[in-house]
Parts: structure tokens; sequence; C-alpha cells
């Protein structure tokens, strides 16, 4: 049992026009892996009058620390990945028309049909898919493959776009009824989350707060981002697939649904990349409870986020997961419960609001 | 028309699939209202505008066929607040996983053709392309929210938003056919300061994706001399390279094969050659898969030219389309109604 505190900080953040106009800015924005400098920006704006210290580190992660008050307070961090899925232009053709490879995992089957922007210039282009009066019945069988598919920026192109190029799909930030339907949630849920708790953060840790660069393409930002912090614990910040769709046939329950829309904030016990430290597990599912927060337990199994290098950095990092639930990630439109965002937010502030020396002081026994 | 594409995006921008046109015939019936001296719907719902020309009655007239319907979807089943859909008109169910659509339910629902993960598919279901039986629509909302708002046999229409490429390129969903209903737009614009002999009736036609009903009965009810039939056709493209494609941008397509009047598809080419106009011939051996296979079987027969304006990506929410080849339809067929003479039909005949 961890012991309830007053919470020393500020209000407990909620989440209104402001929160929603950040999240719109920065699902938006284009920063595929290893070309986040959009969303860094956006980032440093945010927080270079709130962090009492904020750098952008050798690979472009930006750290920001705000220091507590009083005595023993713990080096928390906190992570979330900047970066999302996209897609990098890898050669021009003829008459506007551009091949392009995936970067991060994205099913191509998801390609046909859509709209991107493309560089930094957010210039306009579509996937386009052969007419189906030009395919056969066989070929309809078949996924398009992303070799064939080419990214249309129009006759006269010339030379605004070149290999090299990111692009990302084209969807805006929307809110249907309850939900938030956007880009790259995964992780931009998580990069909000996080300069909200800038914002009101609590005063009884130093919070250490690492927006990481190329988590899509192997974890590779948190890992320095660790290391400089050197915390003494850390909690990942991320969004995590809500695979709860109905089974095709009804008679068979959906039992590997991963999270839920609805249930609230998703904690790791254990995912592909991390065991997470239980002395954590408990502080979050004690204060949930005691504060009625709603939060679930990610479904076991494979899958990672920034915890799975931050938990084995230096001499060993005690490091959780904590996720939005949120459907369709990585694809170009990802659903996610406004509810369940505000859930998470609540319950990250709430628990690092009762992080005393005493949850570390026990030895981890899981 | 000077500037076409702000009366072209909303025309893409407004649902109409086909046998539920509606909102889209509004829009064109408020275009074309200054630019015809009668406007009606036919029973089925076709808008008809006649543009009076100036001969001594009874004057001949000719027909431009552009069908104002769109494919898209309807739903057939809601569980768990997803919504399972079929098909109005031929969609590729391969371009369908993540699309952005609009659900037409009591109110209008914004959300998106998902695809389920493969744990949750057919075994066989999950590794290629998932069929439009196994795909779902999510509006965002609660189940119990959905059920009250959505029911079966509300429409889907796509809701991507159209763009501008470079290159007077537009992309967007519905630009088969809206982009020829633009191009009659244009010609009827034209027309307005051309003194013309013939009887000019602009049709907007319903039902082609589905039953070509609008081709069969407007003609029937006007019974024109001679029809243009205005469709999209196949432009060059990623996939799309051989005798069936026209270059993107490159110039109005010219039908040819059974479905054409021979001497319809000459005079059309000599014109616009007289004007310069580019234009590519359009190999249709077959059927021509528009409202010119109807047409032409109307009544006791009419002679049909069929004009096209090459297009990308048929049939999927990011068609694309060169302006440039839009305009040129438009100003070829004004052009070429403006010169019709009462005695035209004279040299529409069989007589090679």
């Amino acid at each position: 049992m961890t012991k309830k505190l007053e919470i020393s900080a500020g209000k407990v953040p909620e989440i209104g026009p402001d929160q929603f106009a950040l999240l719109e800015k920065l699902t938006n924005a284009t920063a595929v892996s290893g070309d986040e400098h959009e969303v860094r920006q956006i980032v440093l704006d945010e927080i270079k009058l709130i962090a009492d210290e904020v750098q952008v580190d050798a690979m472009g992660n930006v750290l920001a620390t705000k220091f507590g008050r009083g005595e023993n307070r713990v080096r928390v961090m906190l992570a979330s990945h900047m970066d999302e899925i996209g897609f990098m232009i890898v050669k021009k053709h003829d008459d506007g028309l551009f091949e392009f490879e995936r970067v991060g995992g994205i099913d191509e089957r998801q390609l046909p049909g859509k709209a991107v922007l493309v560089g930094r210039d957010h210039l306009p282009g579509v996937i386009g898919a052969k007419p189906i009066h030009m395919t056969t019945r066989d070929e309809r069988k078949k996924t398009i493959e992303v070799g064939s598919l080419r990214i249309d920026l129009g006759p006269e192109i010339g030379d605004q776009v070149k290999p090299g190029d990111w692009a990302t799909f084209a969807t805006r930030f929307e809110i249907l009824g309850p939900s938030i339907r956007a880009k790259a949630l995964d992780d931009r849920l998580g990069v909000a989350t996080l300069i909200e708790l800038l914002k009101h953060a609590p005063e009884n840790i130093d919070l250490l707060v690492a927006f990481t660069v190329q988590e899509e393409v192997g974890l590779r930002g948190a890992r320095v981002a660790a290391y400089r912090f050197d915390p003494e614990m850390a909690i990942a910040v991320d969004s995590t697939p809500a695979n709860d769709l109905p089974n095709w046939d009804r008679e068979v329950e959906n039992s590997r649904y991963n999270t839920r829309l609805d249930a609230g904030p998703a904690i790791y016990v254990m995912d592909g990349a991390t065991i997470g430290d239980q002395r954590l597990v408990r502080l979050l599912t004690d204060v949930a409870a005691e504060n009625d927060i709603p939060y679930q337990i990610r479904q076991p199994g494979p899958g990672g986020t920034d915890a799975g290098v931050i938990h084995k950095v230096r001499a060993g990092v005690p490091s959780l997961s904590v996720s939005v639930p949120s459907r369709y990630a990585h694809s170009a439109a990802g659903l996610a419960r406004i509810d369940d965002w505000a859930n998470t937010l609540r319950l990250l502030h709430t628990a690092l609001s009762q992080v005393t020396p005493e949850l570390l002081a026990v030895e981890r026994r899981d | 028309m000077t500037d076409f594409l702000p009366f072209l995006k909303k025309m893409i921008s407004a649902p109409g699939l086909s046998g539920f046109e509606g909102p889209i015939r509004e829009i064109i019936q408020e275009a074309w209202e200054p630019l015809t001296d009668e406007l009606s719907v036919s029973k089925i719902g076709s808008l008809h505008g006649l543009k009076k020309g100036r001969g001594s009655e009874p004057r001949k007239q000719v027909l431009i066929s552009t069908h104002m319907d769109a494919i898209g979807m309807m739903v057939t089943g809601i569980e768990e607040g997803l919504m399972h859909i079929t098909q109005i008109g031929g969609i590729d169910h391969r371009i369908l996983p993540g699309q952005p659509v609009i659900v037409h339910g009591r109110e209008d629902l914004p959300g998106q053709v998902v695809q389920p993960p493969a744990h949750l598919l057919p075994e066989a279901a999950g590794s290629g392309p998932v069929e439009m039986q196994y795909l779902l629509v999510d509006v965002g909302l609660h189940p119990a929210d959905v059920i009250k708002k959505v029911r079966v046999g509300d429409l889907v229409s796509y809701a991507q938003v159209p763009l501008e490429l470079t290159g007077e390129a537009l992309a967007g969903h519905t630009l088969d056919n809206r982009v020829s209903v633009a191009a009659a737009t244009i010609c009827l614009e034209e027309l307005q300061t051309r003194l013309h002999d013939w009887d000019v009736w602009a049709v907007a036609s319903v039902q082609e994706e589905e039953t070509q009903g609008g081709a069969l009965t407007s003609p029937f009810e006007i019974r024109p001399d001679i029809a243009i039939v205005v469709d999209v056709c196949f432009a060059k493209g990623p996939g799309a390279n051989d005798w069936r494609n026209l270059p993107f941008g490159g110039g109005v397509g010219l039908g040819w094969g059974p479905n054409i009047h021979p001497a319809l598809y000459k005079a059309f080419e000599e014109k616009a050659n007289a004007l310069e106009i580019p234009t590519n011939q359009d190999l249709m051996p077959k059927m021509s898969g528009t409202d010119a296979m109807a047409v032409q079987i109307v009544a006791e027969g009419i002679p049909t030219a069929v004009l096209g304006i090459p297009l990308r990506y048929m049939h999927t929410p990011v068609e694309t389309v060169s302006l440039k080849d839009v305009r040129r339809v438009g100003r070829l067929m004004a052009e070429f109604i403006a010169d019709l003479k009462p005695d035209a039909m004279d040299k529409i005949n069989w007589e090679e």
C-alpha cells in the first residue's frame, strides 16, 4: 500500500479547449521518425517558459526538467515519443509521381486511396490505385504492394519534392462526439499529456520529461534520454491499440482486445519489451482505486514502448508504461476517447503527486 | 466559366449517391438556373436544363448527358456501434480501410472505414485484402447513440476533402462524374454569348453507376436529334499504362466504338483540330461504360458521341483530374453546338 499524501502541487490538469487545441496542433504536424522537427518546435514553444531546464540533445530529443521543492525528491522520468509512422520519398518518376518507402510499421493495405502531405511545406499528394474497372477478380484478392504505389503530386511539382523528403497521411484532427480522430495519436496523446504534466508539475518530485525521437524505428531516442537524465524511476506514456471490435463470428467473444475504449488508462504489467515494475503498477492501481479513476490492465503480450529501453539504461531504472487506448493505430486515422485521455492525465498527475523515496525503498519483488 | 473550381469543389463535397441525387441536383440547379431558359426534373430525378436556340421552330435539339450520381456505400447492419456496409456502384474493397466517410443517418456522422485485426476475421481473410463484408465503419460514438442515429439502409459517402495538386490537377472523390457536369456548365456559360440555332438540353442524369436509369429515360422524354455523353475516361498513371489509358492533362478523349456514331466522332475531331484543342482517340471496342450505352438505344435510336475527361484512380476517393481537360471539353462542346446549322443532321449519316 502506498501512503496517501496531500497533492502538493497545483490542480489536477483537465482536458478543455486549450488541450484540444494543443493536441490538434500536435497531431496535424508532420514528424516522421528521424524528422521530428515540427513537433519538437511545438513542444519547445509550449514548455520554454514552464520548465526550469530545457535542452535538445544529440539525437533531437527534447529534455525538460521541472524541479520540485523540499527534501528527498525522487527523480522521475516521463517519456513520450514525438515521432510517428509515415513515409520517405525514395525515387522520382515522370509526371509528378514518386516512389516511397514506409517508415515504421504500416500495414500496406492501409495505403491505397489516401491523401498525404509531403515535406516541410506539407504539399498535398495522393496515393492512388488502379481503377477497379481495370482490375481482375483474381487481382482484387491480392494486396496492392507498396512498391507498385506512387505518391502523385501533380504534373508540375518540379523540384519541390525530392528523394529523402518525408510524408505523412493528410488526416486532420477532428472531434467526433466522445472521441478524437487524428493521425499520430500514437503518441501525440502522450506528448500532450506530458506538456500538461509539466504545466502542473507536482512539487514532491523532480520531473524529468523526455519528448523522444525514433520510437517507431526501435525505441532509439529514449535510450540516450534516460542515460542523460539518470532517473530513479520512469514512466513511458504512450498510446496503445484498442482492438476491441467484435469478432466476425458473433458467437465468438473477442478475447484478444489488448485494451478497450472507455475503460480508462491502460497500465502495463508486461509487454514484449518490458516487465513493468510492480511497485509502480501498485502505485498506479492503488491511486486509481482510491480516487475512483477507471483503469485497465493492458493485456500482456507483444509490442513495446520507450520503457523497453529505459529500464535497462545504466544500472537499471524501475519503469512502467501507461497508455491512452486508441483504435486503428498506425493507419491514416486513429480514434481515442476524450475521457480515456482525461483519466490518463488525472491518474498520472495524482500518482506522481504521491511518489516518495519510500516507494522505491522496498526491493523489487515481482 | 472563368473559374469553375469553387463550383466543382462544392459539387464533389455534396452527397448524391446513385438513386439519392437530391443534394447534388440542388447545387447544379442553382448553377444552371441563370444559364438556361427552362429547368425541370424528370420522373426519376434527372435534371433537365433547356437553353433555347434562335432558329425557327421546330428546332433541332442536342442533348448533353452528364451523370451526377456518385458511387458510395450503404449500411447493412450495426453491431456494437460499428456498421457493416455494402457498395453502391463499383468499389475496390482494397481502397477502403482507413477511408474517411460520412454516414448519412438521422444526422450526418463523420467516420471511417476500418479493417478489423486479423484475429477477429476468418482465418483466410486476415492476411490479404479484407473483403467488404468484414470491413466496418466507426463514427466514434458510443454504441447506444449509434443505434439511435443510424439505421440499416442509411447511405455512406466518401469524405476525402478536395486537394489541389500542382499543374492544375485536382484530387478528390466523385470527380467521376461531377467534372463532366462542370464541363457542361462551362459549355452553357460559353453559349450565353454565342448565337446558336439548336436547342441545347443539358442533362444531369441519375443512377449511371447502378442502373443507367437516367440515361435511358431523359432522352426518351426530350427526344434529341443527337446526344453528347460526357464522362471520365482512364488517364495514364500508376498501374494504368495500356491502350485504354490517355495522357493525363493531354486533352479531350474522343470515344470511338459501337456506342458512338462515326459521323459525330469525325465532326468533333475536325472541330477540335480547327480550334487546336488537343484530343486523343479513346478506344471503346465493346461497351463504353458511360451513359452512351443507354442513350444510343433510346426510342428509335440516337446518334451519340462520347467525350472523355482523363482521370486517374477512378472510383477511389482520390480521383485526380486536370482542370485543363475539363475546360477543353466545355469549350469544345460550346463551339461544336454554336456551329450546328439547322440542316446539320444531313451530315450525320452512314455515307462513308
